[in-house]
């Protein structure tokens, strides 16, 4: 909300500077958001009396005036269209400076010849005061105004305007008289109260009222107001105020009923009497119903929503927007004026619903207060009346359920208990009376209030606690030295933290990075075309419409986006959830995922730039198994997946299950994406990653190590994997170490087949082995690479 | 019989031309081996008169010493020259840059995680995590935020289906734990929240910490405690901190925290926004009424919690400018943190 500062200091005026109440607005909870001054700086600008109007001899457009300023009369040339003899005006008079913005020098009014003719001075509009971004004409001044008076007086232009940024519950502030309370709470200041003189009734006509709502529509009050004249312009002090508040004049009937809401943030609508018929019903709406509003668009009603009806049609949807067809216009003789109290729980969430945001409905979605119906009607019927005329007729009401007054019990002693602080029982009920709570009952343990009917955030004893804290100041309130534990934690030590497995992949030169979690749906199928994505309902852009699967595609745009800033190597990984979408549920594993491009190594003097391939990042991933002291549990095994190369992917599995996968990019999709370089992904489930053997130490062998290498003929189809593994189950129960050392295939090999080098050692825990033992092991070894894969021993 | 002071000379000038260690011992093989020169002189010996064998035997001796000494004194040198020439010659540029592979790096969104992480466990605090696409009872009413309340309009909320969104702040995780456990608690939530929302200030996802202290006799000046202390020990600074009445439907009482800005000292600068107050976080007493839809009796226990933005104080901490950057993953601007 944004607020004149003169225009509060007229309810309660503390003696504070600008800056120091806006410090005092936001150190009492009601955050500034931001001020500003409410014209420009300018000085040498009166009120100047246009007291002749000639054509320009030369020129079409520009007049010639004689202005007075009240002591002597200036020729001054003008080119603004609504100039006219007899019209008061803001004049800057010769040597007048005019700062248009703050860094910007000032703008003095020089003597001038204009197309021939001198001019001495300027006359204004309200764009060049700084009032209005745009206007196209003279700012007219009441006929009233002083002429020669300074124009900053007149228009009392040393104002700031503050935009507060309310937090929701303080609906109560959404008006002046709410802010101006809240002002005199802080300052310890009697607030002046409102004061006016009601207009007289003239005139007897009604307009029935009825509320089918009750719970929805606890009052609504109505007042018929006939032979308005809507020529009639707001008075400038009330445009001037309302500008100041961030709104626009629009019409005289507009700007009253803004002025209400922003004097008492009471919300009110005005109904063109003679477009209603019968009756006005508050009632929900039933299926089917539209309504087109005021702003031209037509809304299919839903029917929670709350409506103001006739006796045929409905004529606004209530708390929000007033409808077309019964709207106000420069016809209108008769008015119907609304002022009426909607349950916050009946506005909430419904503006929004249709994807609009009235200043009515954001006040009554917060609460407003519900016994301020009459007197708001009848500040806006006087104010009415004064601006347009008119005959106003009795008010009629209708009441439906109206809240229940609430009081909330306080307990002294649960204030020191909340806040550590010791109060005195003068201080608290001062602090909550002029807060505008009244006293039920005080036995001096318990205190009971009655909360007013302004505010709707006050239910429970913390509350009430958190109102003397605020007023109190929070920065005022005892700290403790925080809260330490006494009790030491255990930490498991199977648990590998992530903090750990990220470590290992940074030695390993990898990057993290941290990309979104939604990505471009068809990225998403590209990349995985077999797996439904998460979609959102609302996403903020096409290109983040869906949620990742696998964090893969987020690893790939970040290589493509430092690809093209000439990043040529690149290792990164990141660790996050993905979102599977699994038997209409909506499955969510943490995994972690890395991507290798470029040289193995970074470029040296002594590198050769050897590429990365996919051992490389299988090394990588090792490393990180390794961590878990049970390399044996795991097991790497062809396979074709998704977006990988067919040829170049393994699937990982602890134990048997699939955990993840391992490979190049698929060489089309590749190219598809725009990639430059080969590059080489792994993503794995990360809770299988987390779990580490305690290690179990064991003896140590006295007697030597025996080692042997073994170098046979094979199908280059088998798979290292199956022949390790059938190795390993020949070569006894005193083998130690099982490597391969050498893959070879060409010259001297026979065409598919391939030359596997094997080192095995072995060592016997109490002798030992004999030459005799480690030959038996070792044929038997061959011959099971024989029977199982039709191997040889290389000679 | 040869003269054996011309042998001596002879043998002394062929040891100090000896090049090498090899052919140093052919020379004492030539000299003083069992065939050598000197020791066939001193076989030669006999064929002397027996008066002139004492004298002559002993020139022998002496001059075999001599060439023993020699040669030995030649050897300790010839060692020294060849270690010394190999010392030269593998001489290296120690100054080339070491053969590694290369420097990888954390995120500065991790970083800063793990730093606030660290901070809150040396006082005993658990680290909590929980799902990002959320139930609407965990994220909203749970936490005292009902369907119609105003405050949803402040989260902007990205929904997946009708009852599930993605979660607006870390806060649904301390529900969870809260529902899971009993009394006291003491824990933080570190994690990914998004908001429909970007602008140069926003990103529609970012990182939160959340922290929750459930136990008896919790109060606010504990809570003041705790925030004032943490920012002080994150930043490494004594700065002033302030809090401001605020409102958050899950906490009563609610504050917003400000704290001296750390780039200006409170003067006022840009980053401050010529105020001299950084608002770093959010906090409070946690509501009975969240307290007890999780179960836990309100008249005994009560709490606080608290919760900021890891990119904001990232921001603070390592200067970063634009909040996008986080996202951009531009390698150039991350390995700023290795």
């Amino acid at each position: 909300m944004i607020f004149s500062e003169q225009w509060l200091r007229e309810w309660v005026s503390p003696n504070l500077e600008t800056q120091e109440l806006i410090d005092e607005l936001t150190m009492a909870g009601l955050e500034v958001d931001g001020s500003s001054p409410v014209a420009r700086q300018f000085q040498g600008i009166v009120v100047g009396l246009i007291e002749t109007v000639e054509p320009h001899p030369d020129a079409d457009k520009l007049s010639l005036c004689s202005v007075s300023d009240g002591a002597e009369s200036f020729q001054v040339v003008c080119g603004a269209p609504n100039v006219r003899a007899g019209q008061k005006v803001p004049f800057a008079k010769l040597n007048a400076k005019i700062i248009e913005s703050t860094d910007a020098k000032p703008f003095k009014i020089k003597k001038a010849k204009i197309r021939g003719v001198e001019s001495n001075g300027m006359l204004c509009s309200s764009e060049e005061l700084g009032l209005e971004e745009k206007s196209d004409g003279l700012l007219e001044l009441p006929e009233q105004a002083e002429v020669g008076m300074d124009i900053r007086d007149y228009l009392q232009l040393d104002d700031t305007s503050i935009e507060l940024d309310l937090t929701p519950n303080r609906g109560d502030c959404l008006g002046m008289i709410g802010l101006a309370r809240e002002v005199g709470v802080i300052g310890r200041q009697d607030v002046k109260s409102l004061e006016f003189k009601p207009a007289s009734i003239s005139i007897e006509d009604k307009f029935e009222i009825k509320i089918t709502a009750q719970d929805a529509c606890p009052r609504y009050l109505g007042r018929v107001i006939r032979n308005i004249n809507l020529n009639s312009e707001s008075p400038l002090w009330m445009q001037e105020k309302l500008r100041r508040c961030g709104l626009r004049s629009i019409d005289p009937v507009v700007d009253v009923t803004n002025f209400v809401l922003m004097e008492l943030g009471q919300p009110m609508h005005a109904f063109d009497l003679a477009k209603l018929e019968g009756h006005i019903d508050v009632r929900l709406a039933t299926q089917d119903e539209k309504l087109e509003l005021l702003d031209g668009k037509e809304v299919e009603l839903t029917p929670d929503t709350l409506l103001i009806t006739d006796a045929r049609k409905p004529v606004a949807m209530a708390g929000i927007m007033g409808g077309m067809a019964t709207s106000v216009s420069d016809q209108t003789q008769d008015v119907f004026l609304e002022c009426a109290f909607f349950a916050p729980l009946a506005i909430a969430g419904k503006a929004r619903a249709y994807g609009m945001h009235t200043d009515a409905s954001h006040r009554y979605e917060r609460g407003v207060d519900y016994q301020l119906q009459q007197t708001a009607m009848e500040r806006a019927t006087q104010l009415l009346l004064d601006v347009c005329g008119g005959e106003a007729g009795p008010i009629t009401s209708a009441v439906g359920n109206l809240p229940e007054p609430v009081e909330v019990a306080l307990k002294y002693g649960s204030i020191n208990n909340l806040l550590g602080l010791e109060m005195e029982q003068v201080e608290v009920k001062d602090i909550l009376g002029r807060l505008g709570f009244a006293l039920a009952s005080d036995d001096g343990e318990v205190l009971t209030v009655s909360v007013p009917s302004f505010r709707f955030d006050v239910t429970i004893e913390a509350d009430l606690i958190e109102e003397l804290a605020r007023i109190y100041g929070y920065n005022k309130l005892p700290q403790t030295g925080g809260l330490g534990n006494q009790s030491l934690v255990s930490k498991p030590e199977s648990h590998i933290a992530l903090s750990q497995i990220r470590q290992q992949l940074v030695a390993q030169g990898y990057q993290e990075v941290v990309t979104y979690s939604f990505i471009e749906p068809s990225l998403a199928d590209t990349l995985f075309p077999e797996q439904p994505g998460v979609a959102l309902q609302n996403p903020i852009s096409v290109d983040m419409a869906v949620m990742r699967s696998s964090i893969l595609p987020g690893l790939l745009s970040t290589l493509k986006y430092n690809e093209n800033r000439q990043q040529d190597r690149i290792r990164i990984f990141e660790s996050g959830l993905v979102f599977k979408l699994k038997d209409n549920d909506i499955e969510q594993a943490p995994m972690l995922a890395g991507l290798i491009s470029g040289s193995k190594m970074p470029t040296n003097w002594s590198n050769n730039k050897d590429l990365s391939d996919f051992y490389d990042v299988k090394g990588n991933v090792e490393a990180l198994l390794s961590m878990g002291l049970e390399s044996e549990r795991y097991d790497f095994a062809p396979a074709e997946y998704a977006c990988f190369h067919s040829g170049q992917c393994a699937s990982l599995s602890k134990d048997g299950n699939i955990i993840g996968y391992i490979g190049a990019l698929h060489p089309a999709l590749q190219r598809k994406l725009g990639i430059t370089a080969s590059c080489y992904l792994f993503e794995l489930e990360l809770g299988p990653l987390q779990l580490r053997k305690l290690p179990a130490a064991s003896e140590l062998s006295k007697f030597p190590e025996v080692s042997r290498d073994l170098a046979i003929l094979i199908d280059d189809d088998c798979s290292s994997g199956e022949i390790l593994s059938n190795v390993r189950g020949n070569a006894g129960e005193y083998l130690t170490d099982l490597r391969i050392f050498d893959v070879y295939q060409g010259d001297g090999v026979a065409k598919n087949k391939k030359s596997i080098a094997l080192g095995l050692t072995w060592q016997h825990p109490s002798r030992t082995l004999s030459e005799d033992d480690v030959n038996t092991i070792i044929s038997n070894c061959v011959n099971g690479l024989q029977d199982k894969f039709n191997a040889n021993l290389r000679n | 019989m040869a003269d054996p002071d011309s042998l001596l000379a002879e043998a002394l000038q062929a040891i100090e031309d000896s090049s090498d260690e090899k052919s140093l011992e052919s020379l004492r093989v030539h000299y003083l081996g069992k065939k050598g020169t000197l020791t066939a002189l001193l076989k030669s010996l006999g064929q002397l008169p027996p008066e002139e064998r004492p004298g002559a035997g002993e020139r022998i001796n002496i001059v075999k010493q001599q060439v023993q000494q020699a040669i030995e004194t030649r050897k300790t040198s010839l060692v020294e020259e060849s270690l010394n020439a190999q010392l030269s010659s593998e001489a290296i540029d120690v100054t080339l840059p070491g053969r590694r592979q290369s420097q990888g790096g954390l995120h500065p969104i991790t970083i800063t995680i793990d730093r606030i992480t660290s901070i809150f466990e040396t006082s005993g605090y658990d680290v909590a995590e929980g799902p990002e696409v959320e139930d609407d009872y965990h994220n909203f009413e749970a936490l005292n935020i009902p369907s119609h309340h105003p405050a949803r309009a402040m989260h902007d909320t990205f929904y997946v289906s009708p009852g599930s969104v993605l979660r607006t702040h870390t806060s649904p995780v301390q529900v969870r734990v809260m529902e899971g456990g009993e009394p006291p608690f003491r824990m933080i939530c570190p994690g990914r929240v998004y908001r429909c929302d970007s602008d140069l200030t926003h990103t529609p996802m970012f990182h939160q910490v959340e922290g929750l202290l459930i136990d008896e006799g919790v109060s606010f000046a504990d809570l003041k405690g705790t925030v004032i202390d943490f920012l002080h020990a994150y930043f490494e600074q004594d700065m002033p901190v302030r809090f401001r009445p605020s409102y958050f439907p899950f906490t009563e009482p609610s504050a917003e925290v400000d704290m001296g800005c750390v780039s200006c000292a409170g003067d006022g600068c840009r980053i401050c926004g010529h105020t001299g107050w950084l608002e770093v976080m959010g906090c409070g007493m946690v509501h009975p009424r969240v307290l007890d839809m999780s179960n836990i009796d309100s008249t005994k226990f009560n709490g606080f919690a608290f919760g900021m933005g890891v990119e904001r104080l990232a921001m603070l901490r390592y200067g970063v400018g634009d909040l996008r950057t986080y996202f951009e993953n531009d390698l150039r601007f991350l390995q700023q943190f290795n």
